[in-house]
């Protein structure tokens, strides 16, 4: 059976894949920032995952408000970067795991998560940059992306976000392949672009976010989504994304890694790496 | 057992945040035309179709007279209040080579070197 070997989350503002691209990692402004990077790549040499599963959001080019699921599951075998318009690079192509997909898809329908699945899915910054942090020389992994809508309100609740990492916790562990699989949520902390409070960073509630999605992220899913963006910013409601990848950790975790960091961009910035304490039930 | 909140009372909750403008089913409504134009900056060719001619770009996605003029301003905050939500306005932006601090500068109504500042001293907190 595939086993979920922990969980990461990290942000994924666009800024980090312009650095990355112009190599300026070591530089004053972005090194507290990568430097948190080194214990995840030693983690993840250590544990070498055959799976990312990965929870993120669409911030327009896969999607548009013509058609916008609420969640998404890719069920490709190759997940194609494309010009976001900003002049980020385009990355490489992901291969994909068809066949965990679609096991993934239909253990998520009969819970009753009634998802979009997708043949074809370009994947984002908010998929590619993880993935670039993770795996800076290259990825010796196949991919699963999972999309949560952040983008047209009425969002997902955290709760429904947090149930929804459950099933999906509960069906990677029910995949008949002996795999070693890594959940990642993408996005956050604290931030916001638009209106009079763009900008804007908590980092108090920041670091009780962190805290609470290691020991208390049930709390913390209680939320109402126009709570979420009056503390962490309208950009901010990406920590849906980091409390489905809780939800696929069991109920006990221990943190093995956590740095954050203001500002990157116009956003705080944060890393994390959970393990399960036990198998999930 | 819990009442299901209606959109009534949804709206309400995004109307308290303050200087934010929730993209919800108002500005889905409003700002559709000008949000799928700026989807389409996605593709190279279009942002240099639209730098070519703002005016012919504009008629064919049939934008209405505020969102004209908010284009032509230059201006977020006036294209936030034209139903555009910021992920696709940032592509838009991005025709200009303008960054996310200059935009929240201008939102802010203050230089784009106080906006850094602001940011850098929210890591002091």
């Amino acid at each position: 059976m595939a086993r979920i070997i922990g969980g990461i989350a990290t942000s994924h503002i666009p800024a980090i894949g312009k650095a990355i691209a112009q190599e300026v990692q070591q530089q004053p402004y972005w090194k507290p920032f990568f430097d948190g990077f080194n214990p995840v790549h030693a983690w993840l040499e250590k544990e070498r995952p055959d799976v990312a599963v990965v929870i993120y959001n669409d911030h327009g080019l896969n999607f548009f408000l013509d058609k916008m699921p609420t969640f998404a599951v890719g069920a490709s075998d190759l997940y194609r970067n494309a010009d976001e318009g900003w002049g980020l690079p385009v990355s490489l192509p992901f291969p994909g795991y068809p066949e965990m997909s679609w096991h993934l898809i239909e253990s998520l329908i009969s819970e009753e998560f009634d998802l979009t699945t997708c043949q074809e899915m370009l994947v984002d910054h908010a998929f590619v940059v993880p993935m670039t942090l993770l795996w800076p020389d290259g990825r010796p992994i196949r991919a699963i992306p999972v999309a949560i809508n952040t983008v047209q309100f009425p969002l997902p609740t955290p709760a429904r976000c947090f149930k929804l990492g459950k099933a999906i916790g509960r069906a990677i562990e029910s995949f008949n392949e002996d795999l070693r699989v890594v959940v990642i949520g993408s996005g956050g902390m604290s931030h916001q672009l638009d209106g009079e409070r763009a900008g804007f960073i908590n980092r108090k509630f920041d670091i009780t976010c962190l805290d609470q999605i290691v020991d208390d992220a049930a709390t913390l899913s209680q939320m109402s989504v126009a709570e979420l963006v009056l503390m962490a910013g309208v950009q901010g409601v990406e920590l849906l994304n980091w409390l489905a990848m809780r939800g696929a950790m069991t109920g006990s975790v221990s943190e093995k890694h956590r740095n954050y960091h203001v500002p990157i961009s116009n956003t705080a910035a944060a890393v994390m790496i959970l393990e399960n304490d036990t198998v999930v039930g | 057992m819990t009442v299901a909140a209606t959109s009534s009372s949804l709206q309400d909750a995004y109307d308290r945040i303050p200087g934010t403008v929730v993209f919800d089913s108002r500005a889905a409504m409003k700002g559709y035309a000008l949000n799928k134009m700026c989807y389409s900056f996605n593709s190279r060719e279009n942002r240099e179709a639209y730098r070519l001619n703002e005016d012919a770009y504009c008629d064919a996605f049939e934008l209405n007279a505020q969102q004209r003029l908010a284009l032509k301003h230059r201006n977020i905050t006036e294209l936030i209040e034209a139903g555009g939500n910021m992920y696709y306005l940032a592509k838009w932006a991005g025709i200009f080579g303008m960054s996310v601090q200059q935009l929240g500068a201008q939102q802010r109504g203050i230089t784009e070197e106080a906006f850094k500042e602001m940011l850098l001293r929210a890591g002091d907190q």
